[in-house]
């Protein structure tokens, strides 16, 4: 009898504003009814022309505005465009601001994905876990703070090197919070991951295969929660990331539960990987002595790193001036996006919310 | 059986592999009309599945995409290089594929002006669709 | 035992509390202003990087809740609008309409310099240089992006300016399309 019943396909919009599209996504929607039949990203409300403001500020005013991209993960914005400079200028750095690079970044991986656990539990409806995560969040900003006077903008990363010494303290204070931070995640496990809602809402839900993963050029968490191990730490080693104990974390099933549970995981490894770098951290001059006006020989470089939300690429072509020819900022999120569609496709309206939030896309970035 | 094996260079027409090395990502330039060719026995014959970016460079006398390529299970990079004419820049779409060229193509379009022609959707992305002109151009003129 | 006299902690500077009686006089103006400064709900809208430090507001350490003030997810239900974040010319329209679906009385923060004038993308071809071009804004919190202190700081204000309003005031104001 059910079946007979004809009914019209209604078409909703998501966003611009809306309390869990992350920002200013929007979202068009197609349902029969609960069930989800299409739904397009309209992104761009966010467009700020980063690409051509590259072209017009010198190498070094750029590190700020990569800062405001993805700006959950600011440190590793720096690292992705000083890397692909001084690759492209062949800058040497010093052996202990690589260390203090490796210690902002997986910090900066861990209060990303601190984020991202408050807001997945405030898009299923829980309150709280948000308030505990941010709580904890505040600690990282806190180191942060210590370390360059910002709490979400750091403008850290220099060509050769950072821009200031760890200051006093520092250690005593990161180590504090490392063992704060493994006591609260089993506080967050009781009190979120093994929630039995938490679980119903998202076991099974938005599943993509490993092969479609890999054909929507998913990356980071999103990809590895397929089952495919590719992380660009271990892939295309960077920085000093082959000298540290750590494992690439990766689920099976691919469904939204998976991805959250790949991004849990992924606090206690770069917690782990903070912890050894503090441990060997060596002494000695961090010797960076950066132009204002420095100048890159002529040439093209794809640099890319694994940020908390994919492989972040840049592309630069330089003319061998004071500024960049063309810069592209290849954004793992933009290209997450790409791949919703068909994880929503069959699913009820409401679950929409639960896989978006798994993507864990940063407007910011998507729309640069 | 390694005679039979298919290698990089059996994906190119004639003559045409002759790979730069940037910073270890070998760089082949090839013709526009085939790359359809080369990007499909590139991922159905070499295992290169993973697209991980694409992107227009304008050279002023003419518009340079790059795309790059990846094979996940040996980790071997590749990047293809076309040149286009400057004032109607057009290439084949690879959306059919890897899917995941679709937003990029897509973004292409809208800053560079790149028509990617067997697009599924190719409208403007990131600007609203009423805009003018392609940003990411040299000769753009920034409205006030 | 001697039993303490129970005040009224702020209201009291500017209501006359008659002596022995549960009768108070006071003007609708300070009544009004102060009911309205009081639970300023927010609306949930977040544009860029400062809507970061907005949510840091609202949560653990900060706790914007003691101010009586708690995210609404619809400008329906909404008397503030704090704009954190960049405008660009495609989301100009969007805010505008925004702001128009919140009933009055309604106000403005602008957050952060993208808001206030366009910040660091101000040359760019895709931003409008500052929110008050489209909507009319009563605080500007400098920052980028302000600490949640200096966004608290604009919000103090705000509830200042709200307690002083007379109602002919923001009459004029609503009448003259500001």
């Amino acid at each position: 009898m059910s079946s007979q019943i004809k009914t019209d396909l209604i078409e909703i919009n998501m966003g611009p504003q809306h309390p869990s599209t992350h920002g200013v996504l929007r979202l068009d929607v197609t349902l029969d009814g609960e069930v989800v039949v299409d739904c397009k990203p309209d992104v761009g409300y966010l467009h700020r022309g980063v690409e051509k403001l590259a072209e017009m500020r010198s190498w070094v005013q750029f590190i700020p505005i990569t800062d405001r991209l993805d700006y959950l993960a600011s440190m590793l914005n720096n690292a992705a465009y000083v890397g692909a400079v001084e690759k492209l200028g062949q800058i040497e750095v010093p052996e202990r601001a690589e260390y203090i690079r490796v210690i902002m970044m997986e910090l900066q991986r861990v209060a990303s994905h601190l984020v991202f656990f408050g807001t997945m539990a405030l898009d299923l409806g829980a309150t709280t876990p948000f308030l505990y995560a941010f709580r904890e969040r505040e600690d990282v900003l806190d180191l942060f703070e210590m370390v360059c006077g910002g709490r979400l903008t750091y403008n850290y990363f220099r060509p050769g090197g950072v821009s200031r010494d760890l200051p006093a303290g520092f250690y005593e204070k990161c180590k504090a919070y490392i063992k704060k931070q493994r006591e609260k995640l089993s506080e967050y496990d009781d009190l979120f991951t093994n929630n039995q809602i938490f679980i119903a809402r998202t076991r099974d839900v938005g599943v993509i295969s490993a092969a479609d993963a890999i054909n929507y050029s998913l990356s980071g968490p999103s990809l590895r929660g397929s089952g495919v191990a590719y992380d660009v730490r271990a892939a295309d080693p960077y920085s000093i990331y082959d000298r540290f104990d750590w494992q690439v974390v990766t689920r099976e099933i691919g469904d939204s539960l998976s991805r959250f549970l790949v991004r849990v995981d992924e606090i206690k490894q770069s917690l782990s990987i903070v912890e050894q770098a503090l441990e060997a951290v060596p002494e000695g001059e961090l010797k960076c002595r950066t132009l204002p006006r420095m100048k890159l020989p002529e040439g093209q470089i794809y640099y890319h790193i694994e940020s908390a939300r994919g492989d972040l690429g840049v592309y630069i072509v330089s003319d061998g001036g004071e500024k960049p020819y063309r810069l592209k900022w290849r954004a793992p999120s933009f290209i997450n996006l790409g791949a919703l569609n068909s994880m929503v496709k069959g699913w009820k309206v409401a679950d929409v919310v639960a896989i978006l939030g798994s993507l864990d896309v940063v407007l910011g970035e998507v729309d640069r | 059986m390694r005679g039979d094996e298919i290698t990089l260079k059996d994906c190119f027409p004639d003559g045409l592999y002759a790979p730069t090395d940037i910073f270890g990502i070998a760089n082949c330039k090839i013709p526009a009309n085939a790359l359809a060719d080369v990007c499909q026995k590139l991922h159905f014959d070499l295992g290169f599945n993973y697209l991980a970016d694409i992107t227009a460079i304008d050279c002023q006398d003419r518009i340079e995409v790059v795309y790059q390529l990846t094979n996940l299970s040996s980790n071997e990079k590749i990047a293809l290089r076309v040149d286009l004419d400057h004032e109607t820049p057009v290439i084949d779409s690879v959306v059919s594929i890897w899917k995941g060229a679709d937003l990029q193509e897509r973004e292409v379009y809208d800053l560079m002006g790149v028509v990617f022609s067997g697009h599924p959707n190719l409208t403007r992305i990131l600007l609203p669709s009423d805009w003018e002109g392609y940003p990411l151009r040299k000769d753009y003129v920034i409205p006030d | 035992m001697e039993v303490k006299k129970q005040t009224v902690d702020r209201p009291l500077d500017y209501i006359e509390r008659i002596p022995g009686g549960a009768i108070i006089t006071t003007t609708v103006d300070r009544v009004f202003g102060w009911a309205r400064e009081s639970s300023l709900w927010y609306m949930l809208f977040g544009l860029a990087c400062c809507a970061i430090e907005m949510m840091a507001a609202g949560a653990a350490r900060f706790d914007l809740d003691r101010f009586g003030m708690i995210f609404r997810a619809t400008p329906r239900q909404s008397d503030l609008m704090i704009v954190a974040g960049t405008v660009t010319k495609k989301m100009a329209p969007r805010v505008k309409r925004l702001y128009e679906q919140m009933s009055e009385p309604r106000y403005v923060i602008a957050m952060g310099s993208c808001a206030n004038a366009g910040g660091p993308f101000a040359d760019s071809y895709a931003v409008v240089k500052g929110v008050d071009t489209i909507i009319p804004v009563d605080v500007y919190v400098p920052g980028c992006p302000p600490r949640p202190e200096a966004l608290i700081n604009g919000i103090m204000e705000l509830r200042k300016k709200i307690k002083e309003e007379t109602r002919t005031e923001k009459s004029e104001r609503v009448n003259a399309g500001r």
